[in-house]
Formats: structure tokens, sequence, C-alpha cells
């Protein structure tokens, strides 16, 4: 469902990652480890289609897929279904009955989500993944700032919904998330040269 | 795609700024004109077109930095980037949103401050059609400046220094039309030049506000 | 080897150097030739008095001032399209040149029409353009300096003065409909028939290749500063990975 071929990506002009390679098919998970600055979020902007690949392939079906950043979008203006609402709504979807009871949210449906702590932010915001029903998903730190018992719930959201459905998911994190999926070291991929593209040009 | 116009209007009423605030501004600007220029009713008389449609203009320009900043900072706009919208029916549709909380109400309110400055009853018309005609092309014109600047941090008053110049010809033909009503002139030219701009603005804009924030996102 | 080329960053350093000594050796020669040769060696026109000798720094500097714009259009349009780092450096680098060239044009105007229309400034059309006009260069210089990535800066900006162009022109039109002005039509046009005299004609002609090199030298030398900037990035950024 999702193959990359030799991908080389960049951020503000320095090359960072080369020749990354993989292919996942359905119900598989990848999971990307690495120091901070190795470039997860780099690669996984570039595997979403956010910033060009420098070179080598991403093969995809574009509408197939759905990103996660870690900034995720929720506006504090608005109540918990109201932004679950909104994203569904771009994603042509309805929201899933079970959404809220899947994420912990079933009690702050009608809470605006300014109100929210950090991690019940954080719960709307991976249920904001849930509500979107894409196939291929790109998850960028999604448990940051959980708690133990909500990693557990979304991962067993990835597990027994998202997977088992025969979805795919690229997930960078540096915890155990409790998912069973093969890890990729980004460290391997680091690139030797020292400049970026744009720069090679003035040296 | 309405989920994201729906969306908009909502923010824009809940979360306070935009919506009260450009037409408060609109009324101050107005009210501060007299204590500069004096009085004299026939003076008033004589500069309200224009100074309607300056006041108009700089209210409308307050809030654009808040168009695509708000979005980038809490990471909609990159997430929007990635949904089933091209990027181009996102700049036109918040350059709709604000346009429907800046620029429709303001074009209703302006006779009531035209009242305040003389204004010749028979360019109420004209004042209220030209604002209409007028007022989207500064919201589209306003929506590409806010992409180009998204990226920059504090950029609110390097917007206003981009987007001003492009809102010269549309003050020139909007003010103009205005005048010739007072005047008991004919006004379609200029209101048919206004309108030219603003379906131009409508029909090409959204395309380079569309590649200005997918260079930023990058 | 293809034109292009010349737009490699090292190869344009090698062959800027000479030209840039060229023009800048060439350029003060021609605008004092012409200026002198303007102010001493024509007739004081009877209805102009002597003030109409300021045309041979007017005139040039208001062409340039619309010349300059033209160019960085063509460079954004290049860096656009073919991602040629020294097009967008060029684009950079002319814009300045373009600023002091409007105030100039609208300086020696001012002087110019002090006597002659008994005001340094009139809302007439085309002093007004090129007010608009400077505005637009303030706002493209302040976007290149206010983002910090350079190639973004470099996309943004090509964007901005491509949109600019647009509305630079629907302003030349809309502010000609504001205000039927007090300008004499255009002195100097290649097809259409002189209205200036000879005798003024050549002396401005040297004074407008004057400009146009200086102009040139100007660019060359900005790109370079520019290019130089960027190659101290370059390494900066790579001593800082080692």
């Amino acid at each position: 469902m999702l193959e990359v071929r030799d991908l080389t990506c960049e951020r503000g002009g320095q090359i960072l990652l080369s020749g990354v390679s993989f292919s996942l098919g359905a119900g598989e998970a990848l999971i990307l480890q690495g120091p901070n600055g190795v470039g997860k979020t780099s690669l996984l902007r570039t595997l979403a289609g956010l910033q060009p690949a420098v070179s080598g392939e991403v093969i995809h079906a574009p509408e197939t897929v759905a990103y996660a950043s870690h900034a995720d979008g929720v506006k504090a203006a608005l109540t918990v279904a109201e932004n679950l609402a909104f994203w569904a709504d771009v994603y042509g979807q309805d929201v899933p009955r079970d959404v809220f009871e899947q994420f912990d949210l079933a009690d702050l449906k009608s809470r605006m989500a300014g109100t929210l702590s950090a991690g019940q932010k954080r719960r709307l915001g991976l249920a904001r993944i849930a509500v979107m029903n894409r196939a291929i998903l790109f998850l960028d730190e999604p448990t940051v700032s959980l708690d133990g018992f909500s990693t557990k719930r979304f991962a067993a959201y990835l597990r027994d919904v998202h997977l088992s459905n025969g979805g795919v998911a690229v997930i960078a994190t540096h915890v155990d998330i409790g998912i069973d999926a093969p890890v990729l070291d980004l460290t391997a991929y680091q690139t030797q040269t020292a400049s970026g593209q744009s720069d090679e040009a003035f040296l | 795609m309405i989920a994201l116009l729906k969306r908009d209007l909502k923010l824009a009423m809940r979360a306070g700024g935009g919506f009260g605030l450009a037409l408060v501004f609109f009324l101050i600007v107005v009210v501060l004109v007299p204590f500069g220029v004096g009085p004299e009713a026939a003076m008033l008389s004589r500069i309200a077109p224009g100074i309607l449609w300056v006041a108009a203009l700089l209210a409308a320009l307050l809030s654009l930095d808040r168009i695509f900043a708000l979005d980038f900072e809490d990471g909609s706009l990159a997430l929007l980037a990635t949904a089933p919208i091209p990027l181009e029916a996102v700049g036109l549709l918040k350059a709709l949103a604000h346009w429907l909380t800046t620029g429709l109400p303001l074009t209703l309110i302006a006779p009531v401050l035209g009242l305040l400055l003389h204004l010749e009853p028979q360019a109420n018309g004209h004042l209220v059609l030209s604002l209409l005609i007028g007022t989207p092309a500064l919201s589209m014109i306003g929506s590409f400046g806010a992409a180009l600047i998204v990226g920059v941090k504090r950029g609110g008053l390097l917007l206003s220094l981009l987007v001003l110049p492009f809102y010269v010809p549309t003050l020139i033909f909007g003010a103009e039309a205005v005048r010739r009503g007072g005047q008991g002139l004919e006004a379609q030219g200029a209101l048919m030049l206004l309108g030219g701009i603003t379906l131009a603005c409508i029909a090409l804009l959204p395309f380079a506000t569309a590649a200005a924030l997918r260079i930023t996102l990058r | 080897m293809s034109f292009w080329e010349y737009a490699n960053p090292r190869k344009y350093m090698e062959w800027s150097s000479p030209v840039m000594m060229w023009c800048f050796g060439a350029a003060p020669a021609l605008l004092i030739a012409g200026v002198a040769w303007g102010y001493f060696g024509t007739p004081n026109a009877a209805r102009f008095e002597a003030s109409v000798k300021i045309i041979y720094l007017h005139v040039p500097s208001a062409l340039m001032a619309i010349n300059t714009w033209a160019m960085m259009v063509v460079a954004s349009i290049i860096w656009l399209v073919r991602r040629h780092h020294v097009s967008a450096l060029a684009a950079k680098a002319a814009a300045p040149v373009g600023i002091m060239m409007t105030l100039i044009a609208l300086i020696t105007g001012a002087i110019w029409g002090a006597p002659m229309w008994g005001t340094y400034w009139a809302w007439d059309p085309r002093l007004t353009s090129f007010l608009i006009l400077f505005l637009f260069y303030l706002g493209y210089v302040a976007l290149w300096a206010a983002i910090e990535d350079p190639d973004t800066a470099a996309d943004l900006t090509s964007v901005l003065c491509l949109v600019g162009s647009i509305f630079a022109l629907l302003s030349r039109y809309a502010v000609n409909f504001w205000n039927q002005g007090l300008h004499q039509g255009a002195s100097l046009s290649l097809d259409a028939e002189k209205n200036v005299a000879d005798v003024y004609y050549l002396p401005l002609l040297c004074a407008i290749a004057g400009f146009v090199l200086l102009f040139i030298a100007m660019v060359l030398l900005g790109t370079r500063t520019e290019i130089r900037l960027r190659r101290m990035r370059a390494l900066t950024l790579r001593e800082r990975k080692a």
C-alpha cells in the first residue's frame, strides 16, 4: 500500500536523510526512531507530500493519506464535538459514534477545547485521526503529553481498529507506544554530505 | 468545503477580536476626522467619500494577518494542505470568511457613518454599492498578502506595507464612484471598473495565495 | 556551453568582475559627458528656460526606475522556472537600485516642477505612479528582509514581484482615470515622432546610456555581494555540521 524507494529529504536546504527505502502492506505499521534532529518530522512531511523529496519516490494513492503533526490544529474556541465535526466534514466523513468512547472524550463532548488539559487536547487531536478515516497514517509523535492510560488507549485504537481493518501507519516516536511493529532507526540514513542542495551551488 | 467557511465564521464570532473590532475602528476613524479638519459641514461633505473609503480600507486591513496566522501556528494549515481540499479553495474560502466578517458589516454601517460626515444623501446608494462591490477585492488581496507573510513572526506591520499599494486601484474607483454619486454624475464607469478588479482578484489571486502558502509550508 | 551556465555562481563570479569594472569605468564617463554636453552645449528653450536641463537626469532615472522592475520580473520568472540562484539574487540586488532610480526621478521631477508648475509636488498621474512604484519597491525589499530562509524568501518575493507588476500597471491606469494630469507626453520614444529637438536628443541618449551602465554595474556588484553572503552561510552551516 505504501512504498518508499531511495528517498532523500531535507530541511531548510540541509539534506538530512538519504537512501530511505521501505514498503508496507495492509495492516502493517512502521516505527521511526532516532535522536532529535535526525529528520523524523522532515521524513514524515515528505511522505505526506507537504514538502518535495530531493530525490527518490513515495508510492501511494494520495487520497488515502492522512498526516498528523504534533500541532494538532485544535481550535480553542470550538467544542470538542465541533472540532471533530469540522475535520470529518473536510475529509467527507461522518463522525463515528464510538469515537468519543474510544478516546475517552464522551464527558467532554460539549466542552470548549480551550478549557481542556494538555493531555485531553492531545486525545482530541488523536480522535481527529480516527475521524478522518484514511488508510495510510503518518503520525508525528502522537503520544507526546499523554499519560500511560491514554497511550494504551491510542495503541489499542491503532492496533484493533486501524491496522486490523487493513490500514497502514508510519509513526515517529521516541517512546515505546506498545505496538508490535518493526522499528526503523533513522541514524543509519543520516547523510554524510554536509550541505543541502541549495547551498551546494555556492561552495 | 463549506465546513471551513462555517468554522471560520464561528471562530470569528466566538474568539472576539476581528469581527467587532473592524467596525469599532471604522467608527473611530470617522469620528476622528472632523476633529482633524474642522466641523464645517460643506468641507466634511466634500471629503466624506474619500474618508469613508480610506477608513473602511484601513479597518479591513486590521484583521488581515489573522486570516492564516492562527491556522499556521496551531498546525491547522499544514493539516488543511494535506486534506482533500485544494489550497486555492482554502485561500478563497478564508478570504470569503474575512469579507463576511469585515467587508460586509462595514458596508452595512457605512451609511450611518456617512451621516456623521454629512455625505450627500443621494450618494448613500453609491457608497453601499461601491463598498459591496469593492471590499471583496480588499479581502482577496489581503489574503494574498497574509499568505506571503504567514511564516514571518509579527508580520502585521510588514503586511500593511505589502498590501496597501495593492489597494490603490480599488480605492480610486470606489471613492470616485461615491464622489460622482454625490455630485449627481454618472458613476457606472467607476463601478464597472471596480467590479472588474474584484472579479479578476477572485479569479486569479487564489492561485497566487495557494502558491505562497505552499512555499511557506514546504 | 549553454547560456545558462553563466548563471552558475562560480562562473558568474568569474565573468561578472571584468564586466562590472568596465561598466563602472564607462558609466561616469558617459554620464558626465551627457550632462555636461546637455548643460553647456544646448540652447535654453524659450518656454522651459534653463530648468529643462534637468531632463538629462530626470528622464534616464525615470526610465531605469521602470526598467529595473521589469528586469526583476524577468529574473523572478527565471528563478521560479529554472531555479537559478543567481537570478533570484540579481532580482534582490536590483531592488535597492530601483529604489534609488525612483528617488532620483521623483526628486529631479520636484526640482523641475517647482519653477514650471509653481509647486514641488502635484498629484499628477505620472508623479503619483512613481510614488506607488516606490512603495512597491519598499514592500519587495521589506519582504526579502523579513524571511530567514533564502530560498523561501526568493520564492515569495518572486510571487510578490509578479503579482505586484499586475497591480502596478493597474494603478497606473487607475491613476490616469483619477486625475488627467499636467505632465507633457512621453519626451522620448523610439517609434513615435520625436517631440524633443535633436540638440537635446543626443546628449539625452548619452546620459541614458550612462544610467544603463551604472545600473548594470550596481546590479552586478550587488549580486556578487549576495553570492558571497550565501557562500558564507553555506560554509558556516557546513562548519556547524562537521
